[in-house]
């Protein structure tokens, strides 16, 4: 069995090697692709990159090509600032990071997919807030990434990253799954901690379904991403508490896929169903209407 | 699995189907001609012609066709940059049978007068498939260095390419051949698991039987 093909074989083969998480993926996946560590390692930091200026692209005035998306992140901020939020400012900023770089995506900014462009906000959500307030390095989110990409990879090979075979749960549910691992890692806890919070965040957004308006990455994508990063906060914390998934995560992963493949396609980003068909949707774009 | 489909790829929003893989697609077409397009006719099918606006897929398709790479900061304003490389393109759309749904017709001509006519779709989290060139049915992702012959449908054609190949140290992964009706034209596309030089497809251009050879890599 390949390293990436369960949970289980990732957590005994990182065992085996002595290696940490991230280490034993970027080895993994570096011979994997047949490219070498550094090689690896300078992606991964362009990747980085790509992901904290996706965040610092965001302009207020802002707007999607169908004008439904802009101008909230900006909302979420002047809150935060304010001291008004009942979250209060981490929360708060983890909030408006994940509106920011999802409204960037949806205004046509360069953006990572993580694991896709829809859902592209939740992992930035929490590992930016999280190391401005801790003074982490770029160093330390770049193995974060790496944590969150080994899991993710699990999850793509035995189920779907993809909206349009499984729904919002394989897109979002996936981002915070892999956003739950990066957290978990970052603050310390082990690779069964990490397995464990990928297992309650995925638990807690199975059966979401992917039905956007007009059939566009804008609503009610941007604000998913939200509802991902604070599953992924708690999920992580639940972890770290030392609460364990009562369901192994390799089956909460194939449930997530059986879950997607009995949903009916008109909730698979097909814009034929959930709020797509909403009266007011159905309003707004009537050329899309069905 | 690439761990960087995972956190990756870095793409201009919002859609990594509908946005990068258009880019990706257009792209692919503009190697495949192997010049410059001077005229692009887009023919949009299925979710590309009902949604393809709200995402952008117009202006990547078109920035693709330029040259431009997925996370090329220029997409949005591609439509300006064709005017500037004097790319002049007309959208339209159409059905296309058993096509994916987020599938492109693409009749290009290029600078020195070359033409291609391609089917892309684009699968999924940015990655594509060629479908259709000039007619005939076929499948590669452009992923792997690649090679697209068409040739007469004549004996010991694929001999010839398979033992040129062979003689550069060339490993082959897949290897397709199709064709429209026995002793026309065919097309071989061919897979490789190392890079391809020039020299290799002029030394395949040099057998007789071979109309055209290029080749193509993402």
């Amino acid at each position: 069995m390949a390293v990436f093909d369960s949970v289980e074989s990732l957590l005994k083969e990182a065992a085996a090697s002595g290696e940490e998480m991230w280490e034993y993926v970027l080895r993994a996946s570096s011979e994997e692709a047949n490219i070498s560590i550094d090689e690896s390692w300078a992606k991964m930091s362009a990747t980085l990159d790509a992901m904290l200026e996706s965040y610092r692209s965001y302009d207020p005035e802002q707007r999607s090509a169908s004008g439904l998306v802009g101008g909230d992140a900006q909302l979420m901020k002047e809150a935060r600032d304010r001291g008004t939020t009942i979250c209060g400012p981490f929360i708060s900023s983890v909030i408006a990071t994940a509106l920011s770089v999802s409204e960037c995506n949806a205004c046509m900014h360069r953006i990572v997919a993580a694991p896709t462009a829809g859902s592209c906000g939740v992992l930035p959500a929490v590992l930016l807030p999280y190391a401005h307030g801790r003074k982490l390095g770029d160093d330390d989110l770049i193995k974060a990434l790496y944590v969150a990409s080994g899991f993710g990879a699990v999850i793509a090979t035995r189920a779907s990253i993809s909206g349009a075979e499984a729904g919002c749960q394989a897109e979002v549910g996936s981002a915070a799954a892999m956003a739950a691992a990066a957290l978990v890692y970052l603050h310390g806890g082990t690779p069964e901690q990490m397995a464990n919070a990928v297992a309650m965040a995925l638990k807690n957004m199975m059966g979401l379904v992917c039905d956007p308006v007009a059939g566009l990455v804008e609503v009610p994508c941007v604000k998913r991403n939200v509802a991902g990063a604070m599953n992924a906060l708690s999920a992580a914390d639940m972890a770290l508490a030392g609460i364990t998934s009562r369901i192994p995560p390799d089956e909460v992963i194939d449930a997530m896929k059986e879950v997607g493949a009995q949903l009916p396609p008109g909730l698979r980003e097909t814009g034929q169903g959930g709020i797509a068909v909403s009266p007011t949707a159905l309003r707004l774009f009537p050329e899309e209407g069905r | 699995m690439n761990i960087f489909d995972l956190i990756g790829p870095i793409m201009v929003g919002p859609s990594s189907s509908h946005t990068a893989g258009a880019c990706r697609i257009g792209l692919v077409a503009r190697k495949m001609l192997g010049e410059k397009p001077a005229e692009a006719q887009i023919l949009l099918h299925g979710s590309f012609a009902a949604t393809g606006k709200g995402h952008g897929t117009d202006r990547a398709l078109v920035a693709g066709l330029l040259g431009m790479e997925p996370d090329d900061l220029r997409i949005p304003e591609s439509f300006s940059e064709a005017e500037k490389e004097g790319l002049s393109f007309s959208f339209g759309t159409v059905k296309l049978d058993g096509a994916h749904p987020n599938s492109v017709l693409l009749r290009l001509t290029g600078e020195n007068g070359g033409k291609l006519e391609m089917i892309g779709a684009s699968v999924g989290g940015g990655k594509i498939e060629v479908r259709e060139i000039n007619g005939l049915k076929l499948r590669f992702t452009a992923e792997y260095p690649t090679i697209i012959i068409q040739n007469h449908d004549n004996p010991g054609s694929i001999a010839w390419v398979s033992n040129l190949l062979a003689d550069a140290g060339v490993n082959i992964a897949t290897f397709q051949v199709t064709r429209n009706s026995r002793g026309r034209e065919a097309i071989m596309v061919i897979e490789c698991d190392s890079p391809v030089t020039e020299e290799m497809i002029s030394a395949i251009r040099e057998n007789p039987d071979i109309i055209s050879a290029g080749k193509v890599n993402l």
